[in-house]
């Protein structure tokens, strides 16, 4: 096939576009938002003390046959604050979800206090002491909250606060899907 | 009064910026152990901070990770083992560079690809250019035409 001279001419000008329009594309990605490696994987096994009770362990056995909501928060961290008010109100409004909180490496008595103070939104409460169950979720750092299917499966995990928007862009989509 | 304070922020200054995050005093079972600990978190990303590795990060998170590193290395797993339980939590983000996978062979074959092609462009340039000058290169009988008409004007300006 012969391509005209004419033609050739165009060839650096489309090179330009296509490479102008990749890298504007690139540029309006988030890079920080990193797709968890545990998407459409089970969570994790583990068992963790109840952050109320010593005595009494939490299992992943108990996370499974309806959606959770596992957010790992922890009292030093300040988008936790910021955030909780508003877990709060989505926990009392949310009848299908399970509130699942992850105290994470935090000051057992403190955090009881903050509950205790401000109000509970979690339903089942458990202490990661040394961040070790924030490694097996390939967690950075809190607020992060994960979403758990009927199977056991983790189907999202949101990086930051969750807000008014985020809830009702991301999660109620998601949770009337897996429903 | 402000010179000596300004001597005292500027060394300050100086120490923040050759204070390295990873200062934690560990104790290995042998200077291999060592070596693959640093190795190890050389080349493993901070899951936080996106461009740093696990070395130079303050971040919390790297500094669990790193401990974790630690722990298995002295529990006696291998790099590949270590490497695997990390990525099965963090995904191939962990790893500085890229695994080479289809996903991915833009990223380690594009600038050969592009390379070559610059390459053969400029030699088809090259070419053609020769090509060109040749043909402008005049016959004898050309030639002799020019010489003519160079005589000419010659002739006629004087």
């Amino acid at each position: 096939m012969q391509i005209s001279n004419r033609t050739k001419l165009f060839i650096p000008a489309i090179f330009f576009l296509v490479m102008s329009g990749l890298l504007l594309y690139g540029l309006g990605q988030d890079p920080s938002r990193v797709i968890s490696a545990l998407i459409n994987r089970p969570l994790p096994t583990f068992s963790r003390p109840d952050l109320f009770d010593d005595a009494k362990t939490i299992t992943s056995e108990q996370m499974r046959g309806g959606i959770f909501l596992v957010n790992v928060w922890a009292t030093w961290c300040p988008p936790c604050h910021a955030e909780h008010p508003y877990l709060l109100e989505i926990s009392q409004r949310e009848s299908g979800v399970t509130f699942v909180g992850v105290n994470y490496k935090d000051d057992v008595k403190a955090a009881r206090e903050f509950l205790a103070e401000r109000g509970n939104p979690f339903k089942l409460s458990l202490v990661d002491l040394d961040g070790s169950l924030g490694i097996d979720l390939g967690m950075s750092g809190p607020p992060e909250t994960f979403v758990v299917d009927k199977t056991g499966t983790i189907r999202y995990r949101h990086v930051g606060v969750i807000d008014n928007k985020v809830w009702a862009e991301v999660f109620v989509p998601l949770i009337a899907q897996i429903q | 009064m402000p010179k000596l304070l300004v001597i005292v922020l500027v060394s300050l200054s100086l120490l923040a910026h050759n204070s390295f995050a990873a200062i934690e005093e560990l104790e290995f079972a042998s200077p291999e152990n060592e070596a693959r600990y640093h190795d190890l978190i050389d080349v493993m990303r901070c899951p936080m901070c996106l461009n740093a590795n696990l070395s130079g990060s303050d971040a919390p998170i790297a500094a669990d990770l790193r401990t974790e590193i630690y722990k298995q290395i002295q529990a006696g797993r291998s790099d590949d083992e270590i490497i695997e339980f990390m990525r099965a939590r963090y995904g191939d983000f962990i790893m500085y560079q890229p695994p080479l996978k289809i996903g991915t062979a833009m990223l380690w074959f594009g600038p050969i690809v592009l390379l070559v092609l610059g390459f053969f462009i400029l030699r088809r340039l090259l070419i053609t250019s020769r090509a060109n000058s040749n043909q402008e290169a005049l016959s004898t009988d050309e030639l002799q035409k020019l010489n003519v008409l160079l005589q000419d004007s010659k002739e006629q300006t004087r």
